[in-house]
This record gives C-alpha cells, structure tokens and sequence, in this order.
C-alpha cells in the first residue's frame, strides 16, 4: 500500500511538471498581456518613455525577458520554495489574494457538497429500488434535466424569480450595503443570506450526475446474486435494501465522493462570476481575462494538483473499501 | 409498457399454433440492429428526446430558410424626439455692448455696477483708466473713458438685433436707438438718416426695417438655425401669456409645434423642437412582425434564435466529430498496439486530464478578444480547441473497450480460424465499440452545447455579428434586460434546455437499446 502511494505520488508529480510546462509554454505565447496594457498606459503619460523601452523594463521586473524554457526552469524554482509572485492586476503576492479568497469558496462549495449528498443519493437509491416505476422516470428525467441546465441560464431565471420578482436576494455580490454597520453575527447572516442563491444554482446543476451514479451503481447491486439469495432467506425488502444493497452501493459512491473532495477547493468558476462571489473561481476570473500571468499560471497549477488529489484519493479509497481490491 | 408488449407478443402466439415446436418460422428473427431500434422504440422518454430534437433541427436549419429575415438584419422605427431648438431669456441684468473688443473688460464691468450701487458716477477700471457713466434711463448707461468724447460702451437690458440674418448693427445706432427707446423717443438721426422707432421695438430707415430691440434674448441652439423676427416674436409673445406650447407658421406655410420648458436655475425658457427620428428598432415587444421581439441591435429574435441554434449545432457536431475521430485513432492505438505505445499515448491523455480546460479556454478565449480575431476564424478555432481538450475522454474509452474486448473469447476465435488482423480489427473489434462510442457521443454533444453557450455567454465565445444561444442570453447581464425583458432571454435558455436535454435522454435511450442484457 505505501509502495503505491509512493508510487503514484512520483507519477503524480511528473504528470504536474508536464502540465505545468505546458500552461506556461501557453501563457508566455499569448499575444497580449496585462504588461502591455501597463506599458501601453505608462507611456502614454506626458514626458514619459516610449512603448518598446517600458515593456523592456516591465519585462525584465516580472522575468518575462528570459526564454520559456529558463524561464520555467526559474518559475519552478520560486514555485517549490512557495513564492507565485505578485499578481498584477490584484497588485499584491499571489498567495494573499489566494488566501482572501479560498475560503469563501470552500464554504460555498462544502455546503453545496453536503446537500447534493442528502439529496441525490436518496433520491438515486429511490430511483433504482422502484426501477421503471413512474417515481424513477421522474427522477431520472429531474435528473437529466439538472444535468442538462445551463449554469448561467438557471441562475439567470434564479435572479428573476427571487431577487427582481420577489426582492429577498440581492443581485450579486457576498455583503450587503449596509454591511459595516452589522454586528459580527449579523455579519455572517449577511454573507450567508448573499451566499443562498448560489449554492442552490450549485446544488441543482450538479446534483444530476451523481443522482444517476447512485440509480447505475444501486441497480448494478440489485441485480446480484447475493440480493437474490438475500431476498430467497426471506428477509424484509427494507432489510434487503438498507443492509445487503446500499452498503454495497456505498463503495463506488465514497471512492467517487473521496476522490471529488480537493475538489470543493477549486471554486465555482461560472457560478461565482454570475453571482459576483469574490471567491477563487471570480477572482481568477477576473486575473485571467486580464491577462495576470502569475496568478492565472498559480491557479491552473492549483487545479491540475486538486485533480491529481483526487484521483489519488479515489484510488486509496478503493482499495481501502473494498476488500476484494488489492494493490500490488 | 407492459399492454405493449402483450399486443406485439399476441401475433406470435397465434403462430405458434400453426408451425410444429422446432420449425425456425416459428421464431420471428431479428438482426441486432432491429433488436436496438426496437428497444429504442419502446423507451417513451427517448422517443421523446429524439422528437425534441428532431424539431430543434427542423427550427434551426429550416426555420432560417422559411423566416423572411436575414440574421443580421436591422430593424428600425420612428420615435417623436425633442430635441433643443432655441433657449429665450428675459434680460434680467445689464449687457455690456463695447465699441471695440477689450476697450471695456470685464473688470470695468464689475466696477461699474459697484460705483452704480453706490451712486457714484465715476470709477477706476485696470491700468488706471477711469471711466464716468451717464443714465439715460433705468435700464440704459453709456459708459464714457475719461478723455474720449465717444462712448467706450454701453450697458443695457435691450438688445438691438438685426433683422437680416448676417447683418450686424453698428455700435453707435445700437447707442442711439437705445437712447431713443430708454428717454422715449420715436425718432433720431445718426449721420444724417433718419431714424423711426416704432412702438413695438422695431427700428425703421425710412421706411425699410433695420432692426428691432428686445428684452428677451432669444437663441438657436444650433448654430445654422437663423430664427426669424416674427418667430421670436412670436415665441416671446407665447411664453409671456404663459403658453408652454407653442405652434409656428413660417412663410412658406410649413407648421411646427415646439414645447416650451422653463428652467428655473438660469431663469430660462427652453423650446423642444418635436422631430421625427429613425432609430434602431431595440427590444420591441413581441407583435405580428416579430414574434419573439427584437434584441438590443432591432434583430430580429426569432430568426436570431433559429440562426443560433444552426450556430450551436454546428459547433456541437465539428467538436464531437474531431474528438472522436482523435480518440477513436490514438485509443484504438493505444489499445491494440499496448506496450510502449500503450504507455505512451496514456501519459498524454493523463496530463490532458489535469490541464483545467475551463480557464484555458477563458484564457485562449481572452487572448483571441485581445488579438481581434474575426469572428468566424474565431469559431474555427474555438470548434479546434474544443475538440483538442476532448479528445482524452473518447481515447480512454475506446482503449478500454478494446482491452477487455481482445481477450474474450470471440477474438481469439477469429485468430483462430485464421482472420487476418485488419479484418479483426474492423470487422470484429470497431463494430462491438461503436455502440458505446454513439452513446459518448451523444451526450458530448449535450456537453460541448453547454460549453460553447457558456463562453459565449461570457463573451468568448461565438462573437457578433454571428448568434449563439449563448450569447444571445447574454443581455441579461444587464439587468434591465433581466427584468423587463423576458423575450430576449428566456426563449433562448429554453432552447438551450431542451437540447441538451434531449441529446441526453436521446443517449441514455441509445445506451439503454445496446444492451442486450436488458430485459426489456
């Protein structure tokens, strides 16, 4: 077992150096950059150098004079001893704005997590106990529906209803107007009550796949042989269900659930830029469309890591829960 | 479901009277392609699907033929606009009329209504000139410069103004006929001439007009607007009797109606000319013409709709054909040849699966915004670029299927009996893949249709003039279209829905007709 953690994590970090290069490869060929935009502005100050001579020195402050490859052999370097640099639209150390804004995101996106569980596996087992009943056609067609939703326009007709129409919710943002003048626990009701919409357009756009992952797998055990011998000893159908089927079930769903946790970190890159959550996923939108190499560069690695987590940890999990698996 | 299956079983029971147990008529035979087009069939909810979508097409590709629109065709109608015509002024404080520019400043001015207040009747302006004023009457001074016999300037409430458009009236008639006006004179010569002041301003050379004295100023706004003597008359004669509408006649006989609005703050009267412009035909309501309304640049919205829908197709199709004939080739390889190639082509798709394709495409996307890409090369890269990231999905797909499909039984039959590896591999390996590769398929197609509408939504993807689903949607970005404008957006969202929506129940019908354990 610690030989195939040993071993995965070696391929793991392998695999990050691989995707590292390429997103820098990418991000040094872009056409155009926020330095140019700097460079473009400062030289158009009254008395100041011309375009070319401000990108030169620009170029030179931010380390983008080097060639790609020194310059990713540099990167890496400032990278393991943790320095991203600054970033240059937040103009402060890119770790900083990460640390602002990560945690509202996590928060968003464990809640959004913890419901999408209550209410999609129970739905899902549902689903598959009443195969072909008209309850499992709805569920399925709800699901299908959810998965199908386009984020922006589900959030959108969210707006309408419940911000316009009704007036509970403001349009965007995660505090309120009147937000310095609330105590501290009014404070946190205030982000919270801003936080409502978008972790209901969360849950609903992804509470499909995993409604349909649990429907698949419970059907998959319900057809087995020792359900069939289960219900052949005469036990009750809830028995059945609940002690022989489900626990069955759960192996796929933890290996899945463990393996999409690092997950909740990313952040929610459409729905925070909808809703104006100043969280990980609006922040780097924002970087990114400006053309912040440093911070649009952190964040992408910062993915490709969580995603590598999570494989990692599917496959632990896999051989942790199911005793008929074994690592080699 | 089941009453279905009954009636379709009744004529086979029938049958079976009539043949002897082991006669193969006995058995209605069907290929397995008919066994999956029947168990299509059966599914309602994916017979459902493929009606959606047969009709999305059907709007999408025939309705751009049948809409008597062009997709960027403009729209515009005729709105009643006012627009500022003249402002008119009561002349409430003097106006400082000079014989030559600069010879009374603006100084002197202030002084001299000081030394007015005061009762004095002469004061200092710069440089030590001093100057004396003479009050012909309460509205009328004619300022003198100590030293000079003629008057440097004059302040007076009237104002004399020519009757000709480019006529100027001379310093010294416009003294004189103020004078006149001020002591209550209706005649005086200036070298010479005689001059009549009729009683309603207007100033007579003989018998021809010369030019008329006012106490209200009354300007065009526009500076090739002359307004004509009777016209602001006229309008001055309306404003005093407190009419805020006003109609004018001018010789040619042509009417004009101008609204007349006060400003209290400069204590000024302005008139609203009432136009008729040609504007763009923006956001109208749904009516007979267009049935959906139109957009923010008076598009028409349905054929946009049908155009974006085309838009979205397209960009659907092209990406899933280039993923999967990418992953159908590399995982194909992958999975036949193994071994070092194997090893190889599953590292790449290993790092393709960590690169985070939403930012990159934001990224590519903002870069490509930056550089000023047209439009439709535009879409050519984002089809490629869709495709490139997708790829992996199919590959690792395709190379499972053919792992596990090389080492059943039916494989090493057909080596067996000496089929040669090309056969094996089309004949044998492709087809058993390709039911699950359509069902892949399907659902990316759902897929790549969310995407692009994303990045169009936010603007990086499909651009105008071309529409998308996505970007059509992107009005609601400002609220005033999210709130009052239901027609430019919710169509489109529904559109979008029901798609992607029925691709997918299209696919889960498709995986659930492959399989053959199915017991229905």
């Amino acid at each position: 077992m610690k030989k195939f953690i040993i071993k995965r994590l070696l391929i793991s970090a392998v695999l990050l150096v691989l995707v590292a290069f390429i997103i820098y490869v990418l991000m040094r060929c872009l056409p155009t950059s926020y330095l140019e935009e700097v460079a473009r502005a400062k030289s158009m100050q009254p008395g100041s150098k011309s375009f070319e001579e401000w990108m030169q020195q620009l170029s030179a402050t931010y380390g983008m004079d080097k060639g790609i490859i020194p310059g990713f052999i540099d990167w890496c370097g400032r990278t393991l001893r943790g320095d991203f640099g600054d970033s240059w639209k937040w103009t402060v150390p890119v770790v900083d704005k990460f640390h602002d804004a990560i945690w509202i995101s996590f928060a968003m996106g464990a809640v959004a997590f913890l419901l999408e569980i209550l209410i999609a596996i129970p739905l899902g087992i549902i689903a598959a106990t009443k195969q072909y009943s008209r309850t499992d056609y709805t569920i399925t067609i709800i699901a299908l529906a959810c998965f199908s939703l386009p984020t922006f326009f589900f959030a959108s007709l969210l707006k309408l209803l419940f911000c316009v129409k009704l007036g509970w919710f403001d349009l965007g943002g995660l505090i309120g107007r009147n937000y310095e003048q609330l105590s501290s626990l009014g404070q946190l009701a205030d982000k919270t009550h801003h936080l409502v919409l978008p972790i209901i357009t969360l849950v609903v756009i992804s509470i499909g796949s995993l409604m349909r992952y649990t429907r698949t797998n419970m059907l998959e055990v319900l057809n087995a042989d020792y359900i069939r011998t289960a219900r052949a000893k005469g036990l009750s159908e809830s028995k059945v269900i609940y002690h022989h089927a489900f626990r069955n079930t759960l192996i796929p769903l933890v290996t899945m659930l463990g393996g999409s946790l690092p997950g909740l970190f990313s952040g929610a890159l459409i729905t925070e830029t909808l809703y104006a959550i100043p969280g990980i996923g609006y922040v780097s939108y924002q970087s990114m469309i400006a053309g912040d190499i440093p911070f649009s560069m952190f964040y992408m690695v910062f993915l490709a890591i969580l995603t590598l987590l999570g494989n990692l940890i599917s496959d632990i999990l896999y051989a942790v829960v199911d005793p008929r698996v074994r690592i080699a | 479901m089941s009453e279905l299956e009954k009636n379709t079983n009744a004529p086979e029971n029938q049958e079976k009277e009539q043949f002897s147990l082991n006669d193969d008529r006995r058995v209605k035979t069907l290929s397995p392609g008919a066994l999956v087009v029947r168990r299509f069939i059966r599914n309602r909810v994916a017979v459902t699907g493929t009606i959606i979508l047969i009709a999305m097409f059907l709007f999408s590709f025939v309705g751009g033929l049948i809409t008597p629109y062009r997709e960027d065709q403009l729209f515009y109608r005729t709105t009643q606009q006012n627009k500022q015509y003249a402002a008119v002024k009561e002349n409430t404080e003097f106006r400082y009329v000079t014989a030559t520019k600069d010879s009374f400043p603006s100084v002197a001015q202030a002084k001299f209504v000081i030394a007015r207040k005061t009762g004095k009747t002469s004061f200092e302006g710069k440089k030590g000139t001093t100057y004396t004023y003479e009050e012909i009457g309460e509205d009328f001074c004619v300022i003198y410069e100590d030293g000079k016999e003629d008057p440097v300037a004059f302040a007076t409430y009237d104002t004399v103004s020519s009757v000709t458009s480019d006529g100027e009236v001379a310093f010294d008639l416009q003294c004189e006929i103020l004078q006149a006006i001020a002591v209550g004179e209706d005649s005086f010569t200036l070298d010479g001439v005689e001059y009549t002041v009729a009683e309603d301003g207007s100033i007579y050379k003989g018998t021809e007009e010369v030019a008329y004295a006012s106490r209200f100023i009354v300007q065009a706004i526009m500076s090739d607007v002359f307004l004509t003597r009777t016209f602001k008359e006229e309008l001055v004669t309306s404003i005093q009797d407190g009419n805020m509408d006003f109609v004018f006649t001018d010789e040619d006989g042509t009417e004009a109606s101008y609204t007349v609005t006060y400003d209290a703050a400069s204590k000024s009267y302005a008139v609203l000319q009432t136009v008729e412009t040609k504007v763009f035909d923006t956001y109208s309501a749904p009516s007979k013409e267009h049935w959906l309304g139109t957009d923010r640049n008076g598009m028409d919205m349905l054929t946009r709709l049908m155009y974006g829908g085309r838009v979205s197709l397209y960009i659907g199709f092209i990406v899933v054909i280039i993923e999967t004939v990418l992953g159908v080739i590399l995982g194909g390889l992958a999975g036949y040849c193994g071994g070092w190639v194997d090893n190889l082509i599953m590292r790449i798709v290993d790092v393709f699966y960590c690169i985070p394709s939403m930012p990159l495409i934001i990224i590519l996307g903002a870069a490509m915004d930056a550089m000023r890409i047209d439009p439709q090369i535009r879409m050519f890269y984002l089809m490629l670029i869709l495709g490139f990231l997708g790829w992996p999905g199919v590959a690792r797909l395709v190379r499972g299927q053919i792992l596990s499909l090389r080492e059943q039984e039916f494989m090493t039959a057909a080596e067996a009996t000496g089929v040669r590896a090309s056969r094996r591999i089309f004949r044998h390996l492709i087809p058993n893949v390709i039911p699950q590769l359509i069902v892949t398929m399907t659902m990316s197609l759902g897929s790549t249709i969310i995407t692009e509408a994303t990045l169009s939504f936010l603007g990086l993807g499909v651009k105008f003039p071309f529409a998308s689903w996505g970007n059509i949607i992107n009005d609601v970005n400002d609220t005033y279209v999210l709130t009052n404008f239901w027609f430019i957006w919710i169509p489109a969202g529904i559109c979008l829905l029901a798609t992607v929506l029925a691709f997918n129940l299209v696919g889960d019908g498709l995986r659930d007709a492959f399989d053959p354990k199915m017991k229905r």
